[in-house]
């Protein structure tokens, strides 16, 4: 109760030297049970998935053929067109199928199949090249063959990030360490046990746009994370590195939200980053983009947290994309209880997946396995007016009109209230006393406007 | 293991929620006002909590009754309409007859909120429109207030007297003004809950402890009024401690569905409210507006709404313009 009662007053004291932006939420954290557990390797399964669509843009091409041997760290689906993703095999093996299976996102996609003859050859690197040595373009080259994606489950192709249109000048480099969602400690560990990974993956992105500046932006519940990069950001000569700690809240994460409290900025409505000359990118994507340049590795491991209340042992793990959950959860120690809801991501806006044979996908940045008590919502739908939702509208818009103007299938008015600025972030349904979620409205709304304009 | 495929629930995000519902704050609003339905029973005897009890009751029945004929789910457990019925309680005179308070009760239940779709659906506040109903049915039974307690006689004549409350003496003369400290802990005239302004004070830190309650309104409320008594030449203190614009501010203009929505739009609902009810104070024929400034208020919230709107991140002036 004391200690409660003190961090409730503190709710009302400002936050002197903690950036941060207007709205939000503070959802419980719930990362004390994985946030001091260090990464664990867990071993490539007998049979990973490919779906070829793990990123925004279009689905990837193949280019193998079923029977084909291949390496790990080999190119098995092709970008197809600039906003898309190359895929590569996780392990050596051959491919066994290409055939429809059920994707993280519920619907069933075009994968490739590989059984993995447990050798893992590969053609990585054997000494690490310097990534000086590389001019920008070689590096965004190097990138984007990799198949490098925003790993904070928005899953956007990073090399269409790092090539801004001409005359888009890039000033301000953000690596993502928010890791605002609960649970979620992937990040975390990643700045804890791969932090020159982390420091070069930076440093090449200030090289390819001619930067001295950038910046790592963690929230202040990683003390450790935040104290560890401040110490190696001081030893870098060639390059100023600011760590930022950010104010504890819910989205903070978010690009908008973080380029704000970073840099004081503020992205248009319907803009994007670039044109504010902001590029962000997260932890474990910036410390990928150091692997795929250092050592040729592409994109094939990811760090994914595993908890919940009925996962045995949580944890944090290096898994090889194209696992299935099923094989992650074993290689743990499993389930200690019947799970309700299996969620992919955080539990603002994750996915919850309809079976335990889905891949981990390069957007799997945690599982999350809780109980009917952890999957109980409230329902409800009844609005009391309360104006919650106002105020933790990270974009400041009018969650409670939105439902209203939603349910009424008013387009108009749905327009004059900025639907369209909505991230879909969930504060407002978390807020909402009455449980009304006006979230899930707001979301099938704009799909409805998509649809009518399309 | 199995894949447990077709035993998931499969929804979407966001997957946890506030254990903030709707029935723990209206149970945090209970909470708040005891200190004022104690402080009243001590003033003016356990009828004050009798008749609390009461109008807890008649609301909660009504509410019931009213689910019952219309085949609604059963929403008693909000626990709205037993907040309804203790505001009720403490916004009338202890002597009121209980037969008065329950039909008060059936007007905030059944026409005021009901009628217009039930919780978050009423254009006003139940409460102080059954208060308003009330005054206007039955005048003298609503403004008859005894004195407070025996420990202190304010008014010199220890019979029931009609308008003796501080404001009316103020207004209409009759008696000596309480002091400060009289309004402060409570030693004064008026409707159960509004005597004793420590302890609204305390239920309303309660609230904003529990971020049930934001200070926007009361802050702007209690602000308009005090700048207003004083530069009319009054006693602006005065103005804020007596009557029942504590209670009001407090607990009645931060009422979630007929308030605004927006900071900006809850201080000019705040600011409105001082105004009206310094202007029925000062030139009114009553007393006592803080009742009808907040009606009054209540009515223009959808208006406020409408065009005190946040500005949207990242949206530029000229879109905001076209709206």
């Amino acid at each position: 109760m004391n200690k409660s009662f003190l961090a409730n007053l503190k709710g009302f004291l400002p936050d002197s030297d903690l950036k941060t932006f207007k709205g939000g939420i503070h959802p419980g954290d719930m990362k004390s049970s994985t946030n001091s557990i260090p990464i664990v390797d867990i071993s490539a399964p007998e049979k990973l998935i490919f779906p070829l669509n793990q990123h925004i843009g279009r689905e990837a091409v193949p280019c193998v053929k079923v029977g084909d041997t291949v390496f790990a760290g080999q190119k098995i689906a092709e970008a197809d067109g600039f906003v898309s993703a190359n895929i590569h095999s996780s392990v050596s093996g051959t491919v066994s199928a290409i055939e429809e299976r059920l994707h993280p996102n519920g619907t069933f996609v075009k994968s490739i199949i590989i059984d993995n003859d447990g050798e893992d050859n590969n053609e990585f690197e054997t000494e690490p090249r310097d990534f000086k040595k590389f001019s920008p373009h070689e590096l965004i080259d190097i990138i984007r063959e990799a198949g490098i994606v925003g790993m904070g489950g928005a899953t956007f192709p990073t090399h269409v990030k790092l090539s801004p249109p001409e005359g888009k000048k890039i000033d301000c480099i953000i690596i993502n360490g928010a890791e605002c969602e609960p649970y979620l400690t992937s990040d975390h560990r990643a700045l804890l046990e791969t932090p020159m990974e982390v420091i070069v993956g930076l440093k090449i992105l200030l090289r390819i746009f001619n930067l001295k500046t950038g910046y790592i932006a963690i929230e202040n519940n990683k003390p450790d994370a935040i104290e560890l990069m401040k110490n190696l950001a001081a030893k870098e000569e060639d390059c100023n590195i600011k760590v930022i700690p950010l104010k504890v809240k819910y989205p903070q994460g978010s690009e908008k939200q973080l380029i704000r409290a970073v840099s004081g900025r503020v992205v248009p409505s319907g803009k994007l980053p670039m044109d504010v000359g902001a590029v962000v990118n997260n932890v474990d994507t910036c410390a990928s983009i150091a692997r795929a340049v250092v050592y040729g590795m592409p994109l094939i491991t990811r760090i994914v947290t595993v908890s919940g209340d009925c996962i045995k042992a949580p944890a944090n793990v290096r898994v090889r994309i194209g696992t299935p959950f099923i094989d992650v959860l074993d290689s743990i120690g499993g389930l200690k209880a019947h799970p309700k809801k299996v969620i992919m991501g955080g539990p603002m806006m994750g996915l919850t997946v309809p079976s335990l044979d889905v891949p981990v996908i390069k957007g799997t940045s945690g599982i999350l396995a809780v109980s009917k008590r952890g999957a109980k919502i409230r329902s409800g739908e009844v609005c009391l007016r309360c104006g919650k939702c106002v105020d933790a509208c990270p974009m400041h818009l009018m969650p409670l009109y939105l439902k209203e103007a939603a349910k009424a299938n008013d387009y108009d008015r749905l327009l004059k209230l900025n639907v369209n600025d909505c991230m879909e972030c969930g504060s407002c349904s978390f807020v909402c006393p009455g449980a009304n979620n006006p979230a899930q409205s707001i979301r099938i709304a704009k799909a409805k406007l998509r649809s009518k304009k399309a | 293991m199995k894949n447990y495929e077709n035993e998931l629930i499969v929804s979407h995000s966001p997957h946890i929620i506030t254990p903030m519902s709707t029935s723990r704050i209206m149970g945090c609003v209970i909470i708040a006002l005891l200190p004022s339905l104690i402080a009243g029973t001590i003033v003016m005897g356990v009828r004050a909590l009798i008749l609390a009890a009461v109008c807890v009751a008649s609301c909660v029945l009504f509410e019931a009754l009213w689910n019952r004929l219309l085949k609604k789910e059963n929403t008693i457990s909000d626990l709205s309409a037993a907040v309804t019925g203790l505001l009720i309680a403490l916004n009338v005179p202890v002597t009121l007859p209980f037969y008065m308070a329950i039909i008060g009760c059936f007007f905030a239940i059944i026409i005021v909120k009901q009628f217009f779709g039930g919780i978050g659906h009423n254009f006003m506040n139940p409460a102080l429109a059954a208060r308003a109903f009330l005054l206007a049915s039955w005048a003298g039974a609503m403004t008859t207030f005894v004195e407070p307690g025996e420990v202190v006689h304010i008014f010199g004549n220890a019979d029931v007297i009609t308008s003796a409350t501080p404001l009316s003496v103020l207004k209409n003369g009759g008696g000596d003004l309480p002091s400060y400290s009289q309004l402060f802990l409570g030693n004064v005239g008026g409707s159960i809950g509004e005597t004793s302004a420590l302890a609204i004070l305390i239920g309303a830190a309660f609230l904003v402890y529990k971020k049930v309650i934001k200070l926007n309104t009361p802050i702007s409320y209690l602000a308009t009024l005090f700048i207003l008594g004083f530069i009319s030449g009054g006693d602006g203190l005065f103005q804020i401690l007596s009557g029942g614009v504590m209670l009001g501010a407090f607990f009645m203009a931060t009422d979630y569905t007929t308030t605004p929505t927006t900071p900006a739009g809850q201080v000019i609902f705040g600011v409105g409210c001082g105004l009206v009810t310094f202007i029925i104070r000062k030139w009114g024929g009553y007393p006592e507006g803080v009742t009808y400034a907040i009606l009054l208020m209540n009515i223009v919230t959808p208006l406020i709404d409408k065009y005190i709107r946040p500005k949207t991140f990242g949206k530029i002036k000229e879109a905001v313009a076209n709206e």
